[in-house]
């Protein structure tokens, strides 16, 4: 019996495939499970995968509620029934995922951080813009206060990091966060939170964030490692 | 104790609504209030700024909203005083991310904890100032003696009336005495007699509110700068207490001195 519910997360966006099982079980689980990490899901798009499930209308609604109220919106749906087809048509949903979207992706199998691609990002985050990724996150530019990276994986910020920065935030405890200039406003890594002191500081070299013994500890980047 | 709900907006950006809620809020506190402070201006936010509680963020406004967190959870205790509290606003939202009958139902939720809510309004006349009037028990209005001003200031007042939140009352911030004098800025009885509602403090302008911005800590603190006299006799009124408004005195400007003596 394949899983009720399963969630990856790609470069277009989350693909969460409904398995086998009564519509409510599935429903259920799906709300449990993107609950249980709503922000970092939060503002994400998702397509859903139905297989030869048929859907109506008002279940697609119910889904696209449940999506809505965690902050996501649902664009896609795949699925092999002409019902399917005919509800997702109705409601304006694109019933084919974007053709970029690698197979690997949405295999039934999880797909682990280190397959899974990096996102680099060229520019400067400014107050108010975010980057949520399930993988590692590259940023070459500066995060200034008030913007957010999300990641499942590891953050590396190839300049200033003065907003806030959450690594591992699918649970990933062994995540680190690397800044050139580590001035965050707040660093999460899995479900550790430390904020910056209240005076103002300027380091003077790079800096590594990681939890050693419960604790986020900022430390200077050392080359032996 | 249910809490009084009173709201800061002025229509125009940039006259000081956001200086004005955190030095009220936090001299309500220093009177001995249980005060939070609610920043609605979702997407711009800057209350927590002004307050140096940026780095306590973790939930916010729009996490309560929408359900992510309970509403305690959101509220941050003030460093300086412990019956301070503070309730940020989403940064990476906007304003429709709230609507007013969510804010009147948190309002509610949030009357029996406090004596005073002191709501941060945006600036302008949509969606956002709707979400931060609407649960308002009491509104201040805030202008600067500049023209456009108090023309957006009239613009609110009129709004404010219209949805039936009984008189709105004003606060003139940064008022130049020697600027008036010299006839070149709106006095307080100008401005006064314009916007025809009651007047509940004038505050002097003053660089140690700026310093004070900057530093997090505002200057309502500062036992010694007109400006925080100023904003703790605003509170003083709030409370009901008798407190004549005070002439704002000039600074002792030495060039402004040298004139007045040169033109005699």
């Amino acid at each position: 019996m394949t899983e009720p519910v399963t969630i990856k997360g790609t470069s277009e966006g989350l693909i969460i495939t409904l398995g086998s099982g009564p519509f409510e079980t599935v429903l259920g689980e799906m709300e449990e499970r993107l609950a249980s990490r709503a922000s970092f899901f939060r503002g994400g798009r998702v397509a859903l995968r139905v297989g030869d499930r048929s859907m109506s209308v008002e279940q697609l609604q119910a889904i696209g509620a449940i999506l809505e109220r965690l902050g996501m919106s649902l664009w896609a749906v795949d699925g092999d029934h002409p019902a399917t087809h005919a509800a997702a048509r109705e409601l304006q949903l694109e019933v084919d995922l974007r053709p970029g979207v690698p197979p690997a992706a949405v295999s039934s199998e999880p797909v682990s951080l280190e397959e899974m691609a990096g996102l680099v990002v060229r520019r400067t985050l400014r107050s108010g813009q975010a980057v949520h990724y399930p993988g590692h996150v590259t940023l070459i530019g500066d995060v200034n206060p008030g913007a957010e990276i999300v990641a499942g994986g590891d953050i590396i910020v190839w300049g200033r990091l003065k907003g806030n920065a959450h690594a591992g935030a699918m649970g990933d405890e062994q995540a680190v966060i690397c800044a050139l200039q580590m001035q965050p406003n707040q660093i999460r890594i899995g479900s550790h939170i430390a904020r910056a002191p209240d005076r103002t500081w300027r380091p003077k070299a790079p800096e590594k964030a990681s939890i050693q013994d419960g604790l986020i500890v900022v430390e200077r980047w050392k080359k032996s490692e | 104790m249910p809490a009084t709900i009173v709201t800061i907006t002025s229509g125009k950006g940039g006259v000081g609504k956001t200086t004005v809620t955190a030095n009220l809020a936090m001299a309500l506190a220093m009177l001995g209030k249980r005060v939070l402070a609610v920043d609605t201006d979702i997407g711009l936010r800057n209350l927590d700024v002004v307050l140096g509680l940026e780095n306590r963020i973790v939930y916010d406004l729009v996490d309560v909203v929408e359900g992510r967190c309970r509403l305690r959870q959101a509220l941050i205790r003030d460093k300086r005083l412990s019956e301070l509290f503070l309730l940020p606003a989403a940064q990476t939202r906007d304003k429709s991310a709230v609507n007013p009958e969510q804010m009147v139902r948190l309002c509610d939720q949030l009357r029996p904890e406090f004596d005073f809510v002191m709501i941060d309004s945006p600036a302008g006349i949509e969606q956002g100032y709707r979400n931060a009037v609407a649960p308002a028990d009491r509104v201040l209005i805030v202008t600067t003696p500049e023209v456009s001003a108090v023309r957006d200031a009239d613009r609110i007042v009129g709004l404010v009336e219209a949805g039936e939140k009984g008189p709105p009352k004003l606060i003139i911030n940064r008022l130049n005495p020697a600027m008036v004098r010299r006839e070149q800025m709106l006095s307080t009885v100008d401005v006064v007699e314009i916007l025809a509602i009651d007047l509940i403090g004038v505050v002097p302008e003053d660089p140690a509110v700026i310093v004070s911005s900057n530093r997090g800590n505002p200057v309502s603190l500062d036992g010694k700068s007109p400006s925080g006299q100023a904003f703790r006799n605003i509170a003083g009124r709030l409370l009901g207490q008798d407190i004549p408004i005070m002439p704002v005195k000039e600074s002792a400007n030495v060039l402004d001195r040298l004139s007045r003596f040169l033109r005699g």
